[in-house]
């Protein structure tokens, strides 16, 4: 057993974490937020140089990293500085299915994704499939050398900016069958493909997508037809490490603020931490970090494992940092009081970024079930 | 003991019903229902409407143009407007300020300022909160210096809740630095408009732009706009937070928000059926449906006993500990509810696009609510002060 660092994951944490001390303050983000396209495209290409994106790819394909460890240590920097921009979903989640399952022609796009040249979007989830990955009702027609994709997708990061779309669709199988599900490219410019954006409530837009007669060529397939399934999840448990890790850093940085906010904040003539009742509270609190970073460190280090471990452990852990980073979160405001409610204040932002993770890739009481299931399994 | 509504109790219902159909307007209906965000013209408008049929101010005597509505009439009223979707009233003039003119104002004074708080002339806002006074109030420092007829007042406060909106505020100041701090305190009635008052938006972490900071610098202020006696501040605010606090329970906006709750769950679709029969998620809004029929009775109980003309004291701070804490659970279901879709800022933004509103983000912005809703255990006196408040008169800790 050994838990420090490699020391290659040492040093990209050190260059993150001082990148975006230096270049990613409140006044800089919020800005990003206000921006029509909620994303800073200085601070992409700038994080790219620094090897963020080559670190979410495994050497196979391009990258230096790959692994859940240098998934986790990537995105826990990110979180504690509460990055908006969307790595998740251009790096692990299209960019990783593209690498995954891609033919040359496919892959070539690795490249210009891990330099930055290229912004994604998976399109996955529809209006009634919830957290369920495998229910999928967008239809996959073959007509003679084309393929005619048809239907909607809920609330996908990151359509608007995209270049490229990754969207699954039904080629076979019932509505709610593993079997049958298949990937495609899709340009952003394809017809009968409309993008209704919106902004996020915790930063960066998303958008509904539907798909009318969108016509691609066999060649748009990613792997092989109605076989997506597998490495969709196993592309979710590589987001459900991001997501996790970006929310533990998150509850890092409320954690860090909320203690130097009751170190400094007087009322009745003292530190409002020399109260008992918030003494102990915060005390709650970091056992509760402790909690989280093992949980994260369990789904980090088992993303390579056999499916079902892997899977247990990512259900377990995204239980886990949903409760946690809930209590962190609602906690970290009451104990500031009406200061956290402001959005100038950093909490504000980052209480945002660790409650909304809840809602990506399954809640707390999804994964719950998902756990029962798979131990009673 | 008996838990059965009387003929008139049944009769009352009925008529509160009935005008809440015929008066209500379909349009700020549908806003509240769907979290929509209500402007001052529609919050002048249902006000005016309540105040035709006299109901505007439930808790006010007859003699000064309120309703005088007893406890379970006030319960019944709260019950279906929450069923009907009838906007809250603001409470700064009705329910804050009118009692404390009520009982500690001149004859003048109520002759004056209670019309104007029926009639909409004035919109009120508060003006306790400080920078370096929240939860220790009694150190305010914003200072009003006697200077012939009239005080001179600088400072600032802040948290003003729709102070953009309001044309008069009433404040708690400092009129005595010698003596102990809750005996230096005086409260003030100040018109907006005087030179030399400055209102500033605080944008909360929702977005929305409710809560202010005011500044004052040299603002002449009549003597006549003292309320009670100079230095007898401190008295009249705790009044007023009482008075706060027996409608901090927010009965209504939990039964509102239930149902809420639930119309979002039986329409969102979990492992192909509605959410609304997972076992999982079914369990979560039963437990809290427990706890408010619970909380509701304890309400009434407390209400009926200050009616019967004892004040309530500690029950109040407990009503405001435990109202809150179910709230705030039922904003959390209702974002859980949502799943994907508590993501967008706010399905407002759609609205006003040409595209068609995408159906299942008519579940409004639950997650800015949760969000917004945290300020429930912090205002009025935060949930730690509270529980400290329970500990000292049941304890003497």
């Amino acid at each position: 057993m050994n838990f420090d660092l490699t020391e290659e994951r040492q040093m990209l944490q050190d260059t993150l974490r001082r990148f975006l001390r230096d270049r990613y303050d409140t006044a800089t983000r919020n800005k990003i937020l206000e921006s029509d396209s909620g994303m800073s495209t200085e601070i992409w290409a700038e994080l790219a140089e620094l090897g963020v994106i080559g670190a979410l790819f495994t050497e196979e394909q391009g990258g230096f990293g790959g692994k859940g460890f240098d998934i986790a240590v990537v995105f826990e920097e990110l979180g504690r500085a509460g990055v908006v921009e969307p790595f998740l979903d251009t790096a692990v989640l299209a960019g990783g299915l593209i690498a995954d399952l891609g033919d040359d022609a496919q892959t070539a796009h690795v490249e210009t994704i891990i330099g930055g040249g290229l912004q994604l979007a998976f399109a996955h989830g529809e209006p009634n499939s919830r957290y369920d990955l495998n229910r999928v009702n967008t239809s996959a027609t073959v007509k003679g050398d084309e393929i005619v994709l048809n239907g909607r997708k809920a609330v996908v990061v990151n359509a608007e900016a995209a270049d490229m779309l990754v969207v699954s669709a039904r080629e076979s199988g019932g509505e709610y069958d593993a079997d049958g599900i298949s990937l495609f490219l899709v340009p952003k410019d394809a017809k009968g493909l409309t993008i209704q954006g919106y902004a996020l409530l915790a930063g960066g837009r998303a958008a509904e997508v539907t798909l009318d007669d969108v016509s691609v060529p066999a060649s748009a397939r990613l792997g092989d037809a109605g076989k997506a399934a597998p490495a969709i999840e196993a592309r979710i448990a590589a987001a459900n490490v991001a997501q996790t890790s970006e929310t533990l850093g998150a509850m890092e940085t409320a954690c860090h603020l909320t203690k130097d906010y009751l170190g400094q904040r007087k009322q009745f003539g003292r530190p409002i931490g020399t109260f008992q009742a918030l003494a102990h509270r915060m005390s709650d609190l970091l056992i509760e970090m402790e909690q989280a970073r093992s949980s994260v460190i369990l789904a980090a280090g088992n993303l390579e494992s056999e499916r079902a471990v892997r899977e247990l452990n990512i259900s377990g852990t995204k239980n886990l940092i949903g409760r946690a980073g809930r209590l962190v979160a609602e906690d970290s405001i009451q104990m500031h009081g009406g200061i956290a409610m402001t959005q100038e204040y950093e909490l504000a932002h980052i209480a945002k970024r660790i409650v909304m993770a809840d809602h990506r890739f399954g809640d707390v009481d999804h994964h719950l079930e998902r756990f029962i299931d798979l131990t009673a399994a | 003991m008996d838990l059965s509504y009387s003929e008139e109790e049944k009769a009352f219902r009925a008529e509160v019903q009935t005008f809440l159909d015929e008066k209500l307007p379909k349009d700020l209906s549908e806003k509240v229902r769907t979290g929509g965000e209500l402007g001052k013209a529609d919050i002048e408008r249902w006000q005016a409407i309540l105040n035709d049929n006299g109901w505007l101010a439930p808790n006010w005597p007859k003699k000064f143009g309120g309703a005088e509505w007893n406890a379970v009439q006030k319960h019944i009223f709260e019950e279906e407007a929450a069923l009907a979707h009838a906007p809250r009233t603001v409470p700064f003039g009705l329910s804050m300020l009118a009692p404390v003119l009520q009982k500690f104002g001149s004859q003048e004074q109520n002759d004056y300022w209670l019309p104007r708080i029926l009639s909409g002339a004035d919109w009120w806002c508060q003006g306790y909160s400080e920078p370096g006074a929240g939860s220790d109030l009694a150190s305010l420092k914003c200072e009003a210096v006697r200077d012939g007829d009239h005080y001179i007042v600088n400072g600032q406060k802040t948290w003003t809740t729709l102070g953009q909106h309001a044309n008069m505020i009433f404040c708690l100041v400092r009129t005595d630095k010698t003596v102990k701090q809750q005996e230096g305190i005086s409260f003030l009635l100040i018109d907006m408009d005087t030179p030399g008052i400055e209102v500033r938006p605080i944008i909360l972490l929702d977005g929305s732009p409710e809560v202010n900071e005011v500044w004052f610098t040299d603002v002449k202020v009549p003597v006549e706009n003292l309320v009670g006696e100079e230095n007898k501040g401190w008295t009249y605010a705790k009044y007023l937070l009482t008075h706060e606090r027996t409608n901090i329970a927010g009965v209504g906006f939990s039964q509102a928000g239930l149902r809420a709750v639930k119309r979002i769950a039986k329409a969102e679709v979990a492992n192909g059926k509605p959410l609304m029969q997972n076992p999982h998620f079914a369990a979560r809004v039963a437990q809290v449906e427990i706890d408010l029929m619970a909380m509701s009775t304890t309400n009434l109980r407390i209400v009926s006993k200050a009616a019967s003309g004892t004040a309530p004291g500690v029950e109040s701070s407990m009503l405001k500990v435990k109202g809150t804490i179910i709230r705030q659970e039922i904003n959390d279901l209702a974002r859980r509810a949502a799943g994907v879709y508590a993501m967008p800022f706010a399905s407002e933004s759609l609205e006003g696009s040409n595209e068609a509103l995408p159906d299942p983000l008519s579940a409004g912005p639950v997650a800015a609510q949760y969000f917004n809703n945290r300020k429930l255990s912090i205002f009025g006196g935060s949930n730690e002060i509270q529980r400290g408040i329970i500990a000292k008169v049941t304890m003497g800790s």
